[in-house]
């Protein structure tokens, strides 16, 4: 049997869940309807052209060039180019999923894919704006700091939890040649 | 229509139109990779949208507040932690909620270990994360950025007291 499709079963859940707590809570229903419908319209917008993106980038970038700079031989250099990519504005965090996989298919190493999902997760640049704006520079400072402190550590032992075999990348669509 | 979508959407179509030029069959292999990406990922995106409604709809945020509010020492960091972990809410609310929940009392060790949870750890997104990387990854990195954020919570703790 193919592994199990969690995103299909929770898929159905929701199916289920959501009509018949719409029903039961009208009032929070509509909230959660509401809201909904909101990320719904947000995911249109941005979710078509990050996915044209890692089409370009499928075919355009070649292995030889991720492997250099996010490759095993990378290094230190390797691992800030990772944070630096995944701070960059972009969507939200299941939008790096498949990118994160590509990279991977494309010689990256676990390391600086767990770096770059990440800081695209908690440190990004239009964030920090706002964490500045409430928390304070000072708040919002350290916190990126010891974050990155902190994580670098935390993804060389991601790296060493992996298989050996793991970097071949896990199935999904991306040719994992230079795709010419 | 956020600010950074459009800056998105305009740069891809420019890449496109670029790559259009450079090499018609580049482009077109391209552009079925990303259909097949979205049929694959589409069952995935629906969940989480409506998961995330039935969060918002559903969990009162007084009563995040209330239950990691006031002097909870570690038992707050706890609380914060699990909510964090369970809940997804967008960074850019999450910083708000954050100074309220400091205004009204709540540690900095709760409160980073919150922000640290929250964006970095999606239960939510177990589901599209695994079919992505694999199980085994998902579970690895997920539970990895609880440590990193526990670690971050002691830090800030030492230094903003």
């Amino acid at each position: 049997m193919r592994r199990l499709r969690w995103d299909l079963a929770a898929l159905a859940v929701v199916v289920v869940a959501f009509p018949l707590l719409f029903l039961t809570y009208r009032e929070r229903g509509s909230r959660a309807l509401e809201a909904s419908w909101k990320y719904l319209q947000e995911m249109l917008f941005i979710f078509p052209a990050v996915l044209v993106l890692m089409g370009l980038f499928a075919v355009w970038v070649r292995r030889e060039t991720v492997v250099k700079f996010l490759g095993k031989e990378s290094g230190l250099p390797g691992m800030v180019v990772a944070v630096l990519l995944g701070m960059l504005p972009t969507g939200p965090l299941y939008m790096a999923f498949p990118l994160a996989s590509m990279l991977l298919r494309k010689g990256a190493r676990v390391a600086n894919v767990f770096l770059f999902l990440s800081s695209w997760a908690c440190i990004k640049l239009p964030q920090e704006l706002v964490e500045i704006q409430f928390l304070g520079a000072r708040f919002a400072l350290l916190r990126l700091g010891f974050t990155v402190a902190v994580l670098l550590p935390l993804a060389l032992i991601a790296e060493r939890l992996m298989p050996a075999n793991f970097e071949e990348g896990p199935e999904g669509p991306w040719p994992s040649g230079n795709g010419c | 229509m956020s600010l950074t979508a459009l800056v998105v959407d305009v740069a891809v179509l420019a890449l496109l139109f670029l790559s259009l030029a450079r090499d018609k069959e580049k482009t077109f292999t391209a552009l079925r990779l990303a259909f097949n990406a979205l049929k694959r990922l589409l069952p995935g995106v629906l969940a989480v949208i409506g998961v995330i409604g039935l969060i918002l709809g559903f969990v009162p945020p007084q009563w995040v507040a209330s239950t990691m509010g006031g002097e909870r020492g570690m038992l707050g960091l706890a609380f914060a932690s699990l909510l964090g972990s369970v809940l997804f809410i967008p960074a850019i609310i999450a910083f708000p909620l954050a100074k309220s929940l400091l205004d009204m009392g709540a540690s900095v060790l709760s409160v980073s270990a919150f922000i640290t949870t929250l964006t970095m750890i999606g239960f939510v997104f177990l589901p599209l994360e695994s079919r992505e990387l694999g199980a085994r990854f998902a579970f690895s990195r997920n539970g990895l950025s609880l440590a990193a954020a526990l670690l971050v919570a002691i830090l800030m703790h030492s230094v903003l007291r």
